[in-house]
């Protein structure tokens, strides 16, 4: 029986206003003066695709044989102006996650499992690394408000360029990587003194506006010859205006990025309170594109707690083109790996709670700066554990297409799934299970 | 001397015949015409040419800039050689907001005044401008120098980092964390040096520096008044 458990047969009452971890920030809040920064996203409960369901085929629906007929996952991004579009073998690609926040070897990791299973990898803010070149086959290029470590050789060795606006841990925020991860290295890169808190700029430095930012990426494709995708990242939050803006600017490819998408380090007020879920903003994206006749022609990628097969099916379902994952990347990876919980909890944490990825202390040696402890990461096992998860993921997927009877994952489509909650069939525009109810758009 | 007429001629065919050069340099002398205010002009060169642009030019001409060496002949829009890595970029006229925005390296003469945001997160080049900067100039700025022959606008330097700031006239306000330095020998060597490769003709005795405090550099709860 848990303490908690103890306590309520005692006759105790926790409240619900002031719980405990309520009661928790307020003594830490008085004992520091300082707010809260962590790593990880949003931990609060949010409605999520696990609100969803898929209505597999039966006698009205025609479904696919599992394992013998095949259901395409193969994906192009970047076909509306890039002269060479992105062609990924699986619609599960690698977020942005910066070499500074990450160790090398993390980002060495990610590179090969990437490029393993055919999909693409994304620099972050502090710039490429020739490790990360080098092992990822297919590697989109951030452009980020700091324009740390940003040059036109890099541009040009890109496979495509992102456009970061926003986060979805932290919409009108900036990056921040605190002083005792900048290292000699991560300080060259990114033209800092060694040791500072790098607190990264929420808006970029030579525009101001949607029109500005049509020539922005005018200016990129002129430099890149027109031959790369163009993709704007968004954090989700007025997510229809935002993205028919995007479209407008020139976008080839939008990303949207959800409350539950993960980073390095920003206040928890920040994680917790800013945004929308990522269920919510899908059908706001997709009713964008499509009020402007550009739903597949500009290519949707979403994140923001993707977790297995079923979440990357129900994005698509729900009209996305591709999804990005990060913190479960990591995972794969072993972050937070129970292996490591005696050393976990030696710096105040534990297996499975870890977010603190800001002090560069990570005992699995992924969200580090630490030499020694950044060696516990083989990278080229932590590579095929990546590879082998990506599988999953999609394989996954294919099982629920071809349970709808879909050729290819993006065939999925609203039409096949139903929600189990008042809450998630309004935000996802699905049909309460049981009954033809979406809520807001009338019976 | 190749003259391109860019009434003629696309911004992209220009800039192509631009980006050419860097796999095979046929003409290092360039001369853009017909220039009417259009943007990404001569943006992301990567070759030792000399490109003469005649007129105004809209956002972001010389972006990217690597080793050319660029003119305007006439005023520049927003985010005048913004990233740029080497090389130069003068322009004869003013230049917008944002001008030399993070660029890494190579020097940028404004003979005129420049805008607001100039010099803004500059990551290691050198700027002169021979008129005044508008607000927020250097904000963020990392590395490199600017060089204000005229006046600077409200909030100079904001949260800088290690970017040398002289200038000659007046400040209406130092941002947060920018104080006044004292001008040393070397300092005056600097600015000496900068000016003559910018070809102004300045008293180096003139110019007060500026740089960071540093008092921001890590977080301390009693600076939260600062931000």
């Amino acid at each position: 029986m848990s303490e908690k458990d103890l306590n309520v047969n005692a006759g105790l009452r926790e409240s619900s206003t002031f719980d405990l971890h309520s009661m928790q920030e307020i003594r830490r809040a008085a004992d520091t003066g300082i707010y809260d920064i962590r790593g990880f996203g949003a931990k609060r409960k949010v409605p999520h695709f696990d609100d969803l369901l898929f209505l597999g085929a039966s006698m009205s629906r025609y479904p696919l044989e599992g394992y013998r007929e095949a259901c395409n996952t193969k994906v192009t991004l970047g076909t509306r102006f890039a002269k060479k579009p992105i062609e990924l073998d699986i619609p599960v690609t690698i977020a942005g996650m910066s070499f500074g926040a990450l160790s090398a070897n993390a980002k060495e990791a990610l590179g090969r499992g990437a490029s393993e299973v055919g999909t693409s990898t994304t620099t972050g803010d502090g710039g490429m690394t020739p490790e990360e070149r080098g092992q990822s086959k297919k590697l989109v290029y951030q452009y980020l408000p700091s324009r740390y470590g940003m040059n036109p050789d890099d541009l040009r060795k890109a496979d495509a360029i992102e456009v970061v606006l926003g986060q979805g841990a932290k919409p009108g925020g900036g990056g921040m990587l605190l002083g005792q991860k900048i290292t000699d290295r991560v300080a060259q890169m990114r033209t800092l003194p060694k040791g500072v808190d790098q607190r990264s700029a929420c808006r970029h430095p030579d525009w101001t506006g949607p029109d500005d930012l049509a020539i922005k990426i005018q200016e990129l494709r002129e430099i890149t010859d027109w031959q790369v995708p163009i993709y704007i990242k968004v954090g989700a939050t007025r997510t229809y205006y935002d993205v028919k803006l995007a479209v407008k600017a020139g976008a080839d490819v939008i990303v949207v990025d959800g409350m539950q998408g993960g980073t390095a380090a920003t206040q928890e007020v920040f994680i917790e309170h800013v945004g929308i879920p990522t269920m919510a903003a899908i059908p706001q994206a997709v009713q964008a594109l499509q009020e402007m006749g550009m739903h597949r022609k500009v290519q949707l990628i979403v994140s923001g707690g993707i977790r297995n097969g079923a979440d990357v099916a129900k994005c698509m379902a729900l009209g996305a083109d591709a999804v990005a994952i990060g913190t479960a990347a990591l995972i794969a990876l072993g972050c937070n790996h129970p292996k490591w919980d005696e050393e976990f909890r030696k710096i105040g944490s534990a297996a499975g709670y870890y977010d603190d990825y800001h002090e560069g202390k990570d005992p699995a040696g992924i969200s580090t700066q630490d030499p020694e402890l950044s060696k516990r990461l083989d990278p080229v096992a932590g590579g095929h554990r990546l590879a082998n998860y990506l599988r999953v993921l999609t394989m996954e997927a294919q099982t629920l297409a071809r349970a709808c009877g879909k050729n290819d994952l993006r065939n999925l489509e609203p039409e096949d799934l139903v929600a189990l909650t008042v809450e998630s069939a309004a935000m996802a525009r699905v049909p309460l299970a049981g009954t033809a109810w979406i809520p807001g758009q009338g019976y | 001397m190749k003259v391109i007429d860019i009434e003629k001629a696309s911004v992209r065919e220009l800039n192509q015949a631009l980006h050419d050069q860097h796999v095979e340099c046929t003409e290092r002398e360039w001369e853009v015409t017909g220039v009417k205010g259009d943007h990404n002009l001569a943006v992301g060169l990567d070759e030792a040419i000399s490109v003469h642009i005649k007129g105004h030019a809209g956002y972001y001409c010389a972006g990217m800039n690597k080793k050319a060496n660029i003119v305007v002949h006439g005023n520049a829009g927003q985010g005048v050689a913004e990233n740029m890595m080497s090389g130069s970029v003068r322009v004869v006229g003013d230049a917008s907001q944002s001008a030399g925005a993070t660029a890494h390296g190579g020097l940028l003469v404004i003979e005129g005044n420049a805008g607001a945001r100039c010099g803004i997160s500059l990551k290691g080049a050198d700027i002169v401008v021979k008129g005044n900067v508008g607000h927020m100039s250097c904000f963020m700025a990392q590395a490199g120098t600017l060089v204000v022959c005229g006046d600077a606008g409200d909030a100079l330097g904001d949260s800088l980092y290690e970017t040398h700031i002289y200038v000659k006239g007046s400040v209406k306000s130092l941002g947060a964390d920018c104080v006044e330095k004292e001008m040393r020998a070397e300092h005056v060597q600097e600015l000496t040096d900068l000016l003559n490769r910018a070809g102004v003709d300045e008293d180096p005795a003139a110019f007060k520096r500026y740089g960071s405090a540093r008092n921001l550099y890590n977080f301390k709860v009693d600076n939260a008044s600062a931000y």
